[in-house]
């Protein structure tokens, strides 16, 4: 086995705290984006797991061996840990065959493997080009190329794909997410995209202030967010106030079924007053208001082709303003009229 | 680093044994004020010719189509390898008009205008175009952009241009000597050599230090703290150039001007004397001795002040903290002391303190080369060091390659460029060296510029023309090699790990 667990970590850069108290595992084999704004010290943690900056307290363990703590410090070149870093950092003197063998005994360094790997990456007859030669999302997948050719135990990937235009940057992330999964390889990918995160992970790691807020697969995280704000990180929300039942939470759209794991809920007796989140795609809109419980008014519509976003008005709080997506884009209720709000699924809720 | 510190160090050491009331009475003297007012506005006027001159010149080389303008590029930079005692020679010898204050503004505005041009013609290649189609597209003129925006882009290397110009003005003995213009060095020069007057000569260079610190203070004071770089992502784009239309002619013309008085004029005086100067009885060593010997020394102090800025420039560029300041700082110390101080200091040092050990001997002559020119070491090699990030050091040592292995496989192979430009620079500087040179030649030894200005002293000028041609000829070579050097360097953001980690 070799996870990677992660655990009390503490950094500051002068006086400047960026790492506070993280805790971190990740399985082999598996991929994990580690999502946050920036400054929130998602650099910071792969410098620190690579090997190029030292902890101030905590462990870092991979597999069966400490890499770093207090008493114990491997140095990078004995880590096989590979690092694909932002802008690539390609060397710009050697040719691609050189920079992707530079990891390699000398006698490998022209061989067969280096070969794969560039056919690997798609990248087959451009051996003998230099850096300068290649586009921005040629030199990323050298620079994947030569961290894979390690044959490391993890891979980290710090934003590698934000230096790419928006065409280039869907098909390499699709090329590099297909590489490592047929490599088996354990990686970590930073990134402040929050498409990016959910869209390729296994496991969605949030960081904030220096620590990570949350971990999960990326549907658990999408549904089951642990604060609002998290969920509003997430993606599109829609809060309604409501009050605990017995049977779930009571609110403006009728009694909806409260997710069976909210934590936050334990013990919270009846009447409480709570914050709910109802997702933008939970939301069905009815034309029929014979049984309806909570009634809104259209204010505008927005037509994607694929789908439809309506924006609505509610009539309990004229202040409250409801986002729902819907997919049946063809038949979208007209500006200014009625319509009747139902909720599909269960929902999450905290204490106001 | 207190290598660095020595020559200032001997120089306050000696000034006191002379009494410190002495000193002030040679400081306090009318000749003091006088050099003072011959060497302050011979420097204002020449720093600001040359200010305009090279801003100008790479302005229409690097922003407009001017035709040629890669032959331009070559021509205007050559000056730069002609040694200014032989522009000097080159145009007192043809007229008498050029002496006194006129002939010096005329020829250190030539000899020294491309220290200007170099630095901002590569500012001007590395700034952002983009910034100037915004400052056109928020209204503002073409005249008021290049105001505005362009020269703001070149602010800071002309300022570095000037304040080098300034040193080296204040620094020059051989030109000023053959136009008959006094400054502090012709002065302390005078005094140590004619009058043997040591306690006069430090006093004076105490002022002309002085002075020197003042203009290297000024000069980072004004430099402010603004930063000249692209803001966004993304390629850079080539610079779109600015045609000339009809200004095509007059432009050219004040090329041909500039490239004849400045090129021209000492390459072909010396070919005149040459071929039509009549031999002189007067006997000297042999012009391939003294091409040997000088290429030697400047070989030598080249290599030695390459490798100790090494260390110093993976220092200041790696670890960036006090110590880098202190180390930035005691490189001014070098900067500010012109280098017949430091051949003064280093005389006294050996008389005084070491038994006469080294004095005129090859090796302290290489060491002061190497101590003279060290700043000038540390520019390449740091040009150099940004070549090589450390985020790529840091790839290469995940990939399991051994801290040794990654300088030996990286670091090397990226910084070697500019270990060459750093040696280049020193070496052309050597060989063009003459005042430090005559005051640390070894006996019975010449190098191309002593045995030069021997002849020239003697009006010789048949003799002494070839070695200037020979000089020329050696450091147009690295000058050469150097043009190519800064020109073909990329311009990339400054990426370093400690700042990426707190933006």
């Amino acid at each position: 086995m070799s996870d990677l667990e992660i655990t009390g970590l503490d950094k500051s850069y002068r006086t400047q705290s960026v790492l506070r108290n993280l805790d971190l595992t990740v399985k082999e084999g598996t991929f994990v984006s580690i999502l946050g704004p920036s400054g929130s010290g998602k650099t910071s943690l792969l410098r620190v797991i690579a090997g190029f900056d030292r902890a101030d307290r905590g462990t870092v363990r991979l597999g069966e061996s400490i890499v770093d703590d207090p008493t114990h410090f491997i140095e990078p070149d004995r880590r096989r840990i590979g690092y694909v870093p932002q802008d690539g950092s390609l060397f710009p003197h050697l040719s691609v065959m050189a920079n992707v063998g530079f990891g390699l005994a000398r006698r490998d360094r022209n061989g067969t493997r280096v070969e794969e790997l560039l056919e690997m990456v798609g990248l087959g007859g451009m051996a003998e080009r230099y850096p300068h030669q290649l586009s921005g999302g040629q030199q990323q997948r050298v620079a994947l190329a030569r961290g894979l050719a390690i044959d490391p135990d993890l891979v980290l990937l710090d934003e590698p794909f934000s230096s790419l235009d928006a065409s280039l940057r869907a098909s390499v992330r699709h090329d590099v997410r297909l590489v490592l999964r047929e490599a088996g390889t354990t990686a970590i990918l930073v990134t402040h995209d929050q498409d990016e995160a959910l869209s390729l992970a296994d496991q969605v790691a949030i960081m904030h202030d220096g620590h990570v807020s949350q971990c999960d697969a990326p549907a658990t995280l999408y549904a089951k967010p642990s604060t609002p704000e998290l969920a509003r990180e997430l993606g599109e929300v829609n809060f309604l106030t409501g009050t605990k039942a017995r049977d779930g939470v009571e609110t403006p759209l009728g009694t909806l079924r409260l997710e069976s794991s909210s934590s936050d809920l334990k013990g919270a007796s009846d009447g409480t007053a709570l914050l709910v989140l109802v997702r933008p795609e939970q939301i069905v809109i009815d034309t029929d208001l014979s049984e309806a419980r909570g009634t809104a008014t259209v204010v505008h519509t927005e037509f994607y082709g694929h789908d439809a976003v309506v924006k609505l008005r509610a009539d309990w709080d004229e202040s409250i303003f409801i986002t729902v997506r819907t997919s049946e884009a063809s038949a979208l209720p007209l500006r200014e009229s009625c319509v009747a709000l139902r909720v599909r699924g269960s929902v999450v809720a905290w204490r106001q | 680093m207190a290598v660095l510190a020595l020559p200032l160090s001997f120089l306050i050491t000696e000034a006191t044994n002379a009494g410190t009331s002495n000193v002030w009475h040679l400081i306090w003297r009318s000749l003091t004020a006088t050099l003072l007012w011959d060497t302050v506005r011979l420097t204002v006027v020449v720093t600001i010719l040359c200010a305009v001159i090279g801003t100008l010149a790479a302005y229409f080389v690097e922003r407009t189509d001017l035709p040629g303008r890669h032959l331009w590029a070559v021509l205007v930079v050559i000056p730069f390898a002609i040694p200014d005692f032989v522009v000097s020679f080159g145009w007192s010898s043809l007229s008498t008009w050029v002496e006194g204050f006129r002939g010096a503004v005329l020829v250190m505005t030539l000899a020294v205008y491309p220290l200007v041009y170099l630095p901002v013609a590569a500012s001007f290649r590395g700034a952002d175009p983009g910034q100037e189609e915004i400052a056109r597209s928020l209204g503002a003129s073409r005249l008021s952009t290049f105001f505005r925006v362009t020269l703001g882009q070149a602010r800071r290397s002309i300022l570095g241009g000037c304040l080098l110009v300034a040193l080296v003005i204040f620094a020059e003995y051989g030109a000023f000597e053959i136009l008959g213009y006094r400054t502090f060095t012709t002065e302390i020069f005078g005094e140590f050599t004619i009058g043997f007057d040591t306690a006069s000569a430090c006093a004076l260079s105490l002022v002309l230090v002085l002075l020197s610190f003042f203009v290297l203070f000024g000069e980072g004071a004004m430099r402010g703290r603004g930063r000249v770089a692209r803001t966004g992502p993304g390629v850079q784009r080539i610079a779109t150039r600015r045609p000339l239309g009809r200004a095509k002619y007059p432009v050219l013309f004040a090329f041909v001007a500039l490239v004849g008085a400045a090129l021209g004029v000492p390459v072909g005086s010396s070919l005149y004397w040459m071929f039509e100067g009549g031999a002189h009885a007067l006997s000297g060593v042999s012009l391939v001795s003294a091409a040997l010997t000088t290429a030697g020394y400047s070989a030598a102090a080249a290599a030695i002040a390459t490798l100790m800025a090494l260390p110093v420039a993976l220092l200041v560029v790696r670890y960036p903290s006090r110590l880098r300041l202190l180390l930035a700082r005691s490189t001014f110390l070098i900067l500010a002391m012109p280098g017949l101080v430091v051949a003064l200091a280093l005389t006294y040092f050996s008389e005084q303190h070491a038994q006469s050990f080294g004095y005129g001997t090859p090796p302290l002559l290489i060491f002061a080369y190497a101590l003279m020119f060290f700043p000038l070491a540390l520019v390449g090699v740091r040009t150099s060091l940004a070549q090589a990030p450390l985020a790529i050091e840091e790839v290469a040592s995940s990939l399991g390659v051994s801290r040794l292995g990654v300088f030996r496989r990286v670091t090397l192979p990226l910084v070697a460029p500019g270990l060459g430009a750093a040696f280049c620079l020193v070496f052309l500087s050597g060989v063009t060296e003459l005042t430090a040179t005559l005051i640390l030649i070894p006996t019975g030894v010449q190098t191309l510029a002593t045995q030069f200005w021997a002849y020239q002293q003697n009006l010789s000028y048949g003799q002494a023309a070839p070695f200037a041609l020979v000089m020329i000829l050696i450091s147009a070579g690295p000058a050469y090699v150097l043009g190519r050097f800064f020109d073909r360097l990329p311009v990339r953001r400054t990426s370093s790990p400690v700042n990426r980690v707190l933006a």
